[in-house]
């Protein structure tokens, strides 16, 4: 018989290592799933995991698909952190990219260094408005921050297909319901940094801003606040913390940090404004929060590992002829593994030896 | 504009239609959450309800074996987040949403050979001389098996939960799990099982989505369905009836915005296909804005995880 027994305190090395070992078993894991639905699994898992980390292309498109990741995710890290679920990211990015978007096509023909950071603020200044709708709704009506800010995806949804539809559709496009192409217009589009690895401007803005999380969660008292907030609501009152602010700052913060990621993956990665310009980030954002310990530096490393995923799930959709959605088994398995797994911080499995 | 179109009782009988997955999938989450557990991956069991119950009737001709196994596999893909929140005393939200995530992507994975198969005929349920009946035999008896099974269900959901022993003690571990353990009640067993049957409600709405509303199977085709579900349940404040309200409110609502995208009205297709989800948006601040009666209603231990001190 196996027995669960709390440690004293919780472990630190299991805190690290858990991660790890979500991943290793998700691999193993995984690869019993594809021989189950018929795929060979060895070429499959090596195109998910492998792959991705060593061939010089793929490593070209490494950070365009991990920049927006870890950007999205450190924002929402902030408020798991207080416990304010702002689930919405993916709706904050989409109205992120449309705000800034709209700037862009606004000023379109005209030339200017400042162009692009006018159009990043307003894309900070789309997705922080869209994810203070749920705190707003939370403070004032106690409205649960989760539903609202999922339903608020689906609302921006149909507002982006409105939008490409009517007035941001590009007057020389022939009709389709798509934007003029931001990435292909010098003032708009986002500079490359060091192309090797996918570093374009956005990924240092993202690398900066990841910086500042880390001091305010680790130096600063407003993230001593935010941890108190999370781990002992009555204790955080009594210390004076303001429930509110701490709402309405973690979902204002995590939306503007997924508007941000909008707008580089629209004048970066995509160019334009199309019915299919979301691919989800926002939900995987979670993961790779979370796989990170909601701590700056892992989510930087679970960022690079879950962009390895959609790199090779590209891969393997092309050469394996693998469905889009065999990534998505994998990510929630992912998930699934190191929730599980977790129970090893505070607990040590014991054998237990029959009473005599 | 021609509003002739809107026949009203044909606008009930598809409503009625449209609110089935919503209801099924409402009554099932109530009951866990009256247990005391708060299952956001009820999108995730619906969508594994659509594919399993979508590839069972197809492959066996019968729907009615593919609402069963729609709700099997509801069943056992909730059994992970039963198993992980219960005995690895997982985070619930996070938990959750790990289910709806990996059941979105399994569903997609499971039905790639099965996109554009037509699913056998669910045929409504003949009542001789009534179903005929103009405007009562339609409104009453022109429905197929599913629809007046999903109104015993609530009903039956009711009876146990406030005629019962069983029921009560499903509410007290939802209440205060410490005082059930205390009586000798195992908890999470039950919950275990709570978190089960809200699985197999939340499937068999899926596969009522994918064998009789679209009839068809698409990747994602739930579309947010088993999020407006969870909204339901908090409007419905915890009540099985409440629960009938919601679900046709929000198929009217559904089918309403539907005709009006047919009439061609001048509001364009996206604004009105928004309108659901505003709707969610608007009743959730409506139900929990009074704190106090929120907090009533609500069951207590509604999220937090049990684990016995010895």
């Amino acid at each position: 018989m196996l027995r669960l027994e709390q440690r004293q305190q919780p472990s630190k090395l299991m805190l690290y290592l858990t991660p790890v070992l979500a991943v290793l078993t998700t691999m193993a894991v995984g690869g019993l799933l594809f021989v189950a639905l018929g795929i060979a699994p060895g070429r499959a898992i090596y195109l998910l995991f492998i792959d991705p980390f060593v061939d010089s292309y793929n490593l070209s498109q490494l950070f365009v698909k991990a920049s927006p990741l870890i950007l999205i995710a450190m924002g929402l890290s902030i408020g798991f952190r207080a416990g304010v679920w702002n689930i919405g990211a993916e709706g904050q990015f989409i109205m992120g990219a449309l705000a800034g978007g709209a700037v862009g096509l606004a000023l379109w023909g005209m030339t200017g260094w400042w162009i692009l950071p006018l159009m990043a603020v307003a894309a900070a200044l789309g997705g922080a408005l869209w994810g203070l709708i749920p705190a707003l709704l939370k403070i004032r009506f106690n409205a649960s921050e989760i539903l609202v800010s999922l339903m608020l995806v689906y609302v921006a949804e149909n507002f982006l297909a409105q939008m490409v539809q009517g007035v941001l559709r590009a007057p020389d496009g022939m009709g389709f319901p798509e934007s003029r192409n931001l990435g292909r217009n010098e003032p708009t589009a986002l500079p490359d940094v060091f192309p090797a690895l996918g570093i374009n401007a956005g990924g240092v803005t993202m690398l900066v801003l990841l910086a500042l999380a880390f001091f305010l969660l680790q130096k600063h008292a407003l993230g001593f606040q935010i941890k108190l907030t999370g781990d002992s609501p009555r204790a955080a009152r009594f210390a004076g913390v303001k429930p509110g602010v701490i709402i309405a700052l973690c979902l204002g913060v995590s939306g503007a940090a997924a508007g941000l990621a909008g707008l580089f993956e629209l004048t970066g990665a995509a160019g334009k404004l199309t019915i299919d310009f979301p691919l989800g980030y926002g939900f995987t954002a979670i993961i790779v929060a979370f796989l990170g310990r909601l701590n700056p530096v892992g989510i930087l490393l679970a960022g690079v590992v879950l962009a390895g995923t959609y790199i090779g799930g590209e891969n393997a959709q092309f050469m394996l002829k693998l469905p889009a959605a065999a990534v998505t088994v994998f990510q929630g398995m992912m998930l699934f593994f190191l929730l599980g797994f977790e129970i090893l911080i505070n607990y040590r499995v014991k054998r237990l030896r029959r009473a005599v | 504009m021609d509003f002739s179109s809107l026949n009203a009782v044909a606008m009930i009988v598809l409503l009625i239609g449209a609110a089935t997955p919503i209801l099924l999938a409402a009554i099932g989450e109530l009951v866990a959450e009256k247990s005391g557990v708060l299952n956001l991956g009820v999108e995730g069991m619906m969508i594994i309800g659509a594919v399993t119950g979508f590839i069972t009737a197809t492959t066996t001709g019968s729907p009615m074996l593919g609402f069963a196994g729609g709700a099997l596999g509801g069943a056992l893909v909730s059994t992970l987040f039963a198993f992980l929140t219960q005995y690895l005393h997982s985070n619930q939200v996070a938990t959750g949403l790990a289910l709806t995530m990996f059941g979105l992507g399994l569903a997609a994975l499971m039905g790639r050979n099965y996109n554009g198969i037509k699913p056998p005929r669910t045929d409504r349920l003949e009542v001789p001389g009534l179903s005929d009946f103009p405007v009562l035999g339609e409104l009453l008896f022109s429905y197929d098996p599913i629809i007046y099974f999903s109104v015993f269900l609530v009903f039956a959901v009711w009876w146990f939960l406030n005629r019962t022993r069983g029921g009560l003690v499903l509410r007290a571990c939802g209440e205060n799990h410490d005082a059930a353990h205390s009586l000798g009640y195992n908890v999470q067993l039950i919950r275990f099982g709570a978190i089960m049957f809200g699985g197999a409600c939340a499937g068999l709405g899926g596969a009522y989505v994918s064998l009789v509303r679209v009839p068809q199977w698409t990747e994602g085709m739930t579309a947010g369905v088993g999020w407006i579900a969870l909204a339901i349940v908090v409007f419905a404040s915890w009540k099985p009836w409440r629960v009938i309200l919601g679900a046709y409110m929000f198929g009217g609502i559904t089918i309403l915005q539907l005709s009006l995208q047919a009439l061609g009205i001048s509001i364009s297709g996206a604004y009105l296909s928004m309108t659901p989800y505003i709707v969610t948006i608007v009743v959730l601040v409506i139900m929990s804005a009074d704190r106090k009666r929120a907090s009533i209603n609500a069951p207590a231990c509604l999220g937090r995880s049990f684990h016995a001190s010895h």
